[in-house]
């Protein structure tokens, strides 16, 4: 049941050019900057010879492009899951899935499923920047590695925060500027609480992104990324649940 | 009445919307191969009662048995014997006719060596064979009605729920779907909603007239044949003169 809902999301997804646009401007902007880095770096790389411990093509090409793209996610995530429930609303095709014999956690789950594989296909793409420099040399695997399960974990807690906000609402362009708003604020919380005491700064998605994109895969981060992503499925479950007990 | 033949009970079903009660201690029986009308003025609780019945919306109090499953303790189960089409048809704007009746034969459990054979039979029996291939979302209203039809169909439900089938169909459309209707009362149990009289004295074995979130009144139309009572007048009794309804 999962995997059907999920596969009408991904195929409602890809009849709207908003899928693709989505994934040429993603892929253009990446690109974009990994040829600046890469051009730095191939200047730059006489100079570095003179360091002791010179950092590698992977920390000075690679890194920036992962660090971009979760800042692009992250703009891009709120126009592609706001129409994941408050579309069902608005368009009342709601009542058929609800009438049908299949959970709220099916059908949440199905909507969370359908647009991770979206997002699965864009850090695909994204990884291949990286692979395209084992053409020329080596880079450093593990780095390429913890950067990918970073931005996945990223995309994974965007995308349930999101599912929630769409849940609120029938306009699917509030829950944009919604979910918008909110990761905005989850990204700047660690800039602006600093003499707040250090747990507020916890709460910021993309600090905890930081160690994944250095290559430290951080189990405290994990953690809290797994924690997010369920806190918010719960929640659209029991607000599903909710609009049926209360009407 | 014997349960067994029973496929729809609905006990002391009420819904309260904060203060406001919409549906009060609403009884409803539906036997198999019955067609039974619900008919009442707007905001009378059919709705309401409708999204009950298709688990749609939970009961303040009461229970529904579908089939003999309890709708509110097994919601899955019961679910599966159940075809709803809604007020407002639920439908996919951007998906074509098969991709749409593929995904809700899908979604209600239709074994998927079964698919192609049950999107056949339905797009044959609500005359969507012309348009499989075409977006929902450039089809007329009454071709979009007759894919809501067909959505609540297509997994064969014992029990079939309509609310207001025929809106915004044109008269020809109208008796097609009359006749559909029909049909489909000869092996599932209807259940549907209407505000045209003369649709409930043509296709329905039965009717109960809601006012105020109760039944105020319920009879067999061959009763109401035999001793020539007129439906309209009957409605216009109930719904509008209240002091009436007491004495009921």
């Amino acid at each position: 049941m999962i995997l059907t809902i999920a596969a009408k999301e991904i195929k409602v997804l890809f009849v709207s050019p908003l899928a693709w646009v989505f994934l040429a401007a993603i892929q253009l902007i990446l690109t974009w900057v990994f040829l600046g880095r890469l051009d730095a770096f191939i200047e730059l790389q006489s100079q570095l010879m003179l360091i002791a411990n010179p950092p590698g093509a992977t920390e000075v090409i690679i890194v920036p492009v992962y660090a971009v793209a979760s800042i692009v996610l992250l703009m891009a995530t709120p126009l592609l899951t706001m129409r994941l429930m408050a579309e069902e609303w608005r368009n009342h095709t709601m009542p058929l899935l609800m009438a049908a014999p299949v959970t709220v956690t099916a059908i949440v789950l199905g909507k969370f499923a359908g647009l991770m594989i979206f997002f699965l296909i864009i850090i695909f793409l994204v990884g291949l920047l990286p692979f395209s420099l084992f053409l020329g040399g080596t880079m450093d695997l593990g780095l390429i590695l913890s950067n990918t399960m970073g931005l996945l974990l990223l995309a994974a807690s965007f995308v349930s925060l999101g599912l929630y906000v769409s849940s609120l609402t029938t306009h699917p362009a509030i829950a944009a500027a919604g979910t918008l708003g909110l990761l905005m604020m989850l990204w700047i919380i660690d800039i602006v609480s600093t003499d707040l005491g250090n747990l507020l700064p916890n709460l910021s998605l993309l600090k905890h992104y930081e160690q994944f994109n250095r290559g430290m895969i951080d189990s405290f981060s994990v953690i809290f990324f797994m924690l997010f992503i369920i806190s918010f499925l719960v929640l659209t479950i029991r607000r599903l649940d909710g609009s049926r007990l209360h009407g | 009445m014997n349960e067994t033949t029973c496929t729809l009970i609905a006990h002391d079903l009420s819904r309260q919307f904060g203060q406001y009660a919409a549906v009060q201690g609403i009884e409803i029986e539906l036997k198999q191969g019955e067609v039974l009308g619900l008919l009442g003025p707007n905001g009378a609780g059919k709705s309401t009662t409708m999204q009950m019945l298709s688990g749609n919306l939970a009961p303040t109090r009461g229970s529904i048995q579908i089939c003999g499953i309890d709708l509110l303790d097994h919601p899955e189960e019961a679910k599966q014997n159940i075809g709803y089409l809604p007020e407002i048809p639920p439908l996919y704007k951007e998906l074509t006719v098969d991709e749409y009746l593929r995904f809700v034969a899908k979604l209600h459990r239709v074994e998927s060596s079964q698919i192609l054979d049950a999107l056949v039979r339905v797009k044959d029996r609500c005359g969507l064979n012309q348009v499989g291939k075409k977006l929902i979302g450039i089809l007329s209203k009454g071709f979009q009605q007759r894919v809501a039809i067909a959505q609540a169909i297509i997994h064969q439900p014992k029990v079939i729920i309509l609310d207001e089938p025929s809106v915004g169909l044109d008269p020809n459309q109208i008796r097609e779907i009359r006749e559909l209707i029909r049909e489909l009362g000869k092996t599932a149990s209807i259940i549907l909603s209407t505000h045209i009289l003369s649709e409930v004295e043509t296709i329905c074995d039965r009717v109960q007239i809601l006012n105020k979130g109760g039944v105020v009144y319920s009879a067999a139309l061959s009763d109401l044949k035999q001793k020539s009572i007129n439906l309209e007048q009957i409605f216009e009794q109930f719904t509008l003169k209240k002091e009436l309804v007491g004495d009921y």
